[in-house]
């Protein structure tokens, strides 16, 4: 029962984050901010994880290549799927998650723990509307993380394919280049967008609708990480099956 | 003026408040005290149309507020100021910016103009020097002050305060009574005090409303308080050691 006045609740406040708009001006600047907050803050730990974890897909690909007869291009072929289909749309969301999700919950909750969201609302501001809409528009920019984080995957990939001595870097690129199916893309983006809307909106219900001190932020945080870890899981499994499995 | 008539208040299964009916008079300090649990919060709450009461109704002049519609409730609430129990200072905004807020969401002012306006009533609440710190930077007092100014930048018609000599040490409190009581006469504006400091009450009741589980037992002149024998007054007013003594004197001078 409470499952389902949760979700209830998080529709209701869907529909108040886009209702009574703040004024334009300040609504541009707090898109300004919530840009550099969630989506340049963010650059740093996604070339770091991005870069190394292409580079492990590579040398796992090669090690795991014992027939002589399996070109060396695979290793390209490989990091360039599993980077582009799965691991900068899906699990680089789940690190973000935890990142930008938990920041989003606790700045939230903070601000209900302070009455910062009552003070709001007492000067007739849709509270909503001023710290979630903002934070939408930002991660509308997300994609863009995504594109920077397959370009540093396959980089790693590249690095440590050719510099480990496990193949050619014109084999490497050849693999790359392999089979390359352009709506592979569409359906990395399409998925990108959706778990952008999931980080926006998930993190901050836990944050508005939380209840207590400054304990509770904490657990309100984790709730978050986990809640939107495992819609985005979810989503993930829901958008293969429609778009590619036909 | 504020007219409540009849305001019933639920959680759950609890009635926290049983059918309030008073006055809040424009240009006075009007206080609503009593003990904890009483109700004042939420009494507050609804005043501001935070809460929304179960049966009765809330004027703001002639229109209840009931009745507005959420345009309507929206322009009164860019009436009204608030200064909140820990001020609600915004944190990531320095003490310039949270005074200006409310000029920067309602009005077309150029930034100048605002920042005149700022300076202003920061100078008026006696603040300056302070405009580029943050909220955490500044003492609990300082932060009230602050709030206070950010609750009349825009000129409101109704000033309300939740508690706000709390966490505060006995000057730096009747400082800030002081203030509040200066500025509702100086905007002639109608102010709202929820309060259970008895000091408040010497200082700046013009008008008193006590609430015990709910209910209104009593209002009355912060003069009238002293003299009345009303039981549930007396019981609240006499419950520290210090207004004891003050009453022991008051019967022994007749």
């Amino acid at each position: 029962m409470k499952y389902l006045q949760d979700i209830g609740s998080y529709f209701l406040m869907l529909k108040r984050v886009f209702g009574s708009f703040t004024k334009t001006s300040v609504l541009r600047h707090l898109i300004l901010k919530e840009i550099d907050d969630l989506i340049i803050s963010s650059l740093g730990i996604v070339a770091f994880i991005s870069f190394f974890v292409g580079g492990v897909v590579a040398i796992q690909t090669a090690l795991n290549m014992n027939n002589p007869l399996i070109p060396k291009s695979l290793i390209g072929f490989a990091t360039r799927q599993s980077v582009v289909l799965e691991f900068a749309p899906t699990f680089i969301s789940i690190i973000m998650a935890g990142k930008v999700g938990s920041f989003i919950t606790s700045s939230i909750g903070s601000m209900r723990v302070t009455e910062q969201i009552d003070a709001l609302e007492v000067m007739g501001i849709n509270s909503l509307n001023y710290l979630v809409f903002p934070k939408i528009v930002a991660l509308m920019f997300y994609p863009f993380v995504i594109v920077f984080s397959m370009f540093l995957g396959v980089t790693g990939g590249w690095v440590a394919g050719v510099y480990g001595g496990f193949a050619s870097s014109s084999a490497f690129v050849a693999g790359l280049q392999e089979d390359f199916i352009p709506y592979h893309l569409f359906y990395a983006f399409f998925k990108t967008f959706v778990f952008s809307f999931i980080l926006a909106t998930v993190p901050s219900w836990q944050g508005y609708y939380m209840k207590g001190g400054a304990l509770e932020v904490g657990k309100a945080s984790t709730n978050s990480f986990v809640w939107t870890s495992v819609l985005i899981i979810a989503a993930n499994y829901i958008i293969t099956q429609l778009l590619l499995s036909s | 003026m504020i007219k409540v008539e009849d305001v019933h208040k639920s959680f759950g299964d609890e009635e926290i408040l049983k059918g309030i009916t008073t006055e809040f008079d424009k240009g006075k300090t009007n206080l609503i005290i009593g003990q904890s649990g009483s109700g004042k919060t939420v009494l507050l709450k609804c005043l501001l149309g935070l809460f929304k009461p179960e049966k009765g109704r809330i004027y703001y002049g002639d229109k209840a507020i009931q009745d507005m519609d959420d345009e309507e409730q929206r322009q009164l609430r860019e009436e009204i100021g608030m200064l909140f129990q820990g001020g609600a200072l915004f944190d990531s905004m320095n003490i310039e910016e949270n005074v200006m807020f409310p000029l920067r969401m309602f009005t077309k002012q150029k930034k100048a103009d605002m920042l005149g306006r700022v300076n202003e009533v920061l100078k008026r609440v006696n603040l300056e020097n302070v405009n580029k710190k943050f909220p955490a930077e500044i003492s609990g007092g300082m932060q009230k002050r602050v709030s206070i100014a950010r609750a009349i930048v825009n000129k409101p018609k109704f000033l309300f305060c939740d508690e706000p000599n709390s966490g505060l040490d006995p000057k730096t409190a009747t400082l800030i009574d002081t203030l509040i009581q200066e500025i509702t006469h100086e905007y002639d504006i109608t102010t709202v005090v929820v309060t259970h400091d008895m000091n408040s009450v010497m200082e700046i009741g013009e008008k008193v409303v006590l609430l015990k589980h709910g209910k209104l037992v009593w209002q009355g002149t912060n003069q009238e308080i002293f003299k009345t024998d009303n039981e549930d007054v007396t019981n609240f007013v006499y419950s520290s050691d210090l207004f004891k003594k003050i009453r022991e004197v008051q019967l022994k001078e007749g």
